[in-house]
């Protein structure tokens, strides 16, 4: 096709090339150059430069290094997170979206703030938020300790029990929950409002009730949009490191995540360790990005 | 049907979480929160410890950490942090566990010999290699152009520890509180970054190549030394360093609650034993055993020690002056 459109011109004689391309070449070829410098400077080069610090010592080094037991325990810590906290992230953000943009109600707006919240505050607000909440000075570890605690009978199965909500396993699924939240329900906001709310009325006037309008016609319609939120979604929450770092404790093997782990390692001199764990972390994201454009592929053919 | 994902997902979360919670209980589990530098020393010092556990009452023990600048980790042990016992660079941030938590005895620190100090350190610095800013005592670190790591004095033990060491020398050298406040202030001009906890300070001098001195834990010192080696950092010591007594301590609440406290006490004390002070002297600790305290010698320079009860009266004065809020460090640091 290139070579038909170029034939075309050259048939035409000289043809004045649109605007935008009218530049000298040495400042197409110099601003060119400086965008893939740049790309390449910033994004390519750390990718490289973690697979190489990772396998500078060669390949029996670096999988000795993942088989650290710690390491798989922040592994499958991390994959367990993600699991707990994307799919609740799902329903919440669906549930969110649905209520924002096919409804009109007082404090919309307001939620709508209160939703972007996560984005907007640092993550080490976010942590400590849960600290005080369920830290043992705040309203869990005073329930706790109360002497007369409303629900005696789950006080005592709460000690008995010695469940734990910060620097445990649920205090990290919580933050991430909270850190990751505006994902998908930012992501389907402005889709649902823009597609509007005409197909749910022609189903309810042909008799659908709202759990087959939501399934049959509304759910179609956010496909897209909602695999691509889930996807950053649990980028966020396995990559996640300022809030899970103020709940976590930094117990080894019990509460460290994968992007905790490899700052541990990478403190105690351990590079090829460090790096190791942190090209796991990489490689989750780089599968994330796979997932992503193939959604993004999939949605652009079947809208060609 | 189309709740049935959703349900499964919720038998999944309690699952998990139910899976989380009893782990626990299985074996004999001990978490020792402790500060930055002892990352080394522990992982050697829990195996010992579980081998001697094993041979004594057949019981398997298995020691978690957690590790970060001493002030932090005091906090998080307050908010809730299980920890059956704490290894922590100074004794203020155990009282404040004992003030703020009542989880362990105001007087914790009398239930084991030597203010229950199982090893000692000091301040020393550590340069790059053939001082180039030619750095021999306290009064040439704070001359312009020297650029100083230290942790920051509200999070970090050993930074308190460097604090009080320089404020100390500066006293006895000018003679007043006032000269000794404004040479620790020279001297925190002089720092560009202050991490939270000695161990990201230590990265900071050491990896990332920032400041030319760095006020360092004695054994992270050599640590230092020993993993990038001789031939890039040299330790300097200077004329007068302060005697620092790391505590150790059973958080009696935790360990009651978890059923723990007998193995809690044994692990403690036998930091003290024959073994305990050989690793601790092995990781640049010193023993106050004198007999390892003899072996080690060689390893340390002799320096003139000072404790904090002679020259401030003890941490709990030595707290509230300098490092609560609107204490010297505040006064000094805002000012900067």
């Amino acid at each position: 096709m290139a070579s038909a459109v170029s034939s075309l011109t050259r048939s035409n004689g000289p043809v004045a090339r649109p605007l935008a391309t009218r530049d000298a070449t040495w400042l197409r070829y110099t601003l060119t150059a400086l965008g893939l410098g740049f790309l390449a400077l910033f994004l390519l080069l750390p990718l490289v430069a973690v697979f190489t610090e990772a396998l500078r010592r060669g390949l029996g080094a670096y999988f000795a290094a993942l088989n650290d037991p710690d390491g798989l325990h922040a592994l499958k810590l991390t994959l367990l997170t993600a699991g707990l906290a994307v799919p609740a992230n799902l329903v919440f953000g669906v549930a969110a979206a649905w209520c924002i943009a096919k409804f009109t109600f007082p404090g919309k707006s307001l939620l709508i703030t209160l939703i972007d919240l996560p984005f907007a505050v640092s993550p080490v607000i976010s942590g400590l938020i849960y600290v005080l909440l369920f830290g043992a000075q705040g309203w869990y570890g005073h329930y706790l300790d109360a002497d007369q605690p409303w629900l005696p009978g789950l006080q005592a199965w709460l000690i008995e029990q010695d469940f734990k909500i910060i620097f445990a396993v649920p205090g990290i699924v919580l933050a991430t929950t909270f850190v990751t939240f505006p994902f998908i329900a930012r992501e389907l906001i402005p889709l649902m409002q823009t597609q509007g709310n005409d197909e749910e009325y022609a189903a309810i006037t042909l008799g659908a009730n709202g759990w087959q309008t939501f399934w049959k016609v509304t759910l179609p319609n956010i496909k897209w949009g909602l695999f691509y939120g889930v996807i950053l979604c649990n980028a966020r929450a396995m990559g996640e490191f300022g809030a899970v770092s103020v709940v976590s404790g930094h117990i080894r093997g019990e509460t460290n995540t994968l992007p905790l782990h490899v700052e541990i390692l990478y403190n105690e001199y351990q590079f090829v360790g460090a790096f190791a764990a942190a090209s796991i972390l990489a490689l989750l994201a780089l599968v994330t990005l796979v997932l992503k454009s193939l959604v993004e592929w999939a949605h652009a053919r079947r809208h060609a | 049907m189309n709740f049935s994902p959703l349900s499964r997902l919720a038998a999944a979360t309690l699952a998990a979480l139910a899976l989380a919670g009893s782990a626990a209980a299985k074996s004999v589990e001990l978490l020792n929160v402790s500060y930055d530098p002892t990352r080394e020393l522990y992982v050697e010092f829990n195996t010992a410890f579980a081998a001697h556990w094993k041979a004594k009452t057949g019981d398997d023990v298995i020691v978690k950490q957690s590790h970060g600048g001493s002030g932090k980790q005091a906090r998080s042990v307050i908010d809730g942090l299980r920890a059956d016992v704490v290894t922590l660079a100074l004794a203020g941030d155990i009282d404040a566990i004992a003030k703020n938590s009542e989880a362990l005895p105001a007087d914790w620190q009398t239930r084991l010999p030597h203010n229950s100090a199982p090893y000692t350190s000091t301040i020393v610095f550590l340069v790059r290699k053939g001082n180039p800013k030619g750095i021999k005592d306290w009064d040439d670190i704070v001359k312009p152009g020297v650029s100083i790591i230290t942790p920051n004095p509200k999070t970090s033990g050993g930074a308190r520890w460097n604090y009080l060491a320089a404020w100390e020398f500066a006293k006895r050298k000018f003679g007043s509180d006032d000269a000794a406040k404004a040479f620790v202030a020279k001297l925190f001009k002089n720092v560009p970054v202050l991490d939270s906890g000695a161990r990201g300070a230590t990265t900071t001098f050491v990896q990332r190549g920032i400041g030319d001195v760095f006020l360092s834990w004695e054994n992270e010192a050599f640590l230092a030394v020993k993993e990038f080696g001789s031939d890039q950092f040299e330790i300097v010591v200077p004329s007068l360093s302060i005697l620092a007594e790391p505590p150790v301590a059973v958080v009696d609440k935790v360990a009651k609650r978890k059923g723990t406290t007998e193995v809690a006490k044994a692990y403690l004390e036998y930091l003290y034993s024959d073994e305990g002070q050989d690793i601790a002297g092995k990781n640049f600790y010193r023993p106050i055993d004198p007999k390892f305290a003899a072996k080690y010698a060689a390893q340390f320079t002799k320096v003139e020690l000072f404790t904090i009860d002679q020259a401030f009266g003890g941490w709990a004065k030595a707290q509230k002056e300098h490092f609560d809020d609107g204490g010297t460090f505040d006064q000094i640091y805002l000012k900067n």
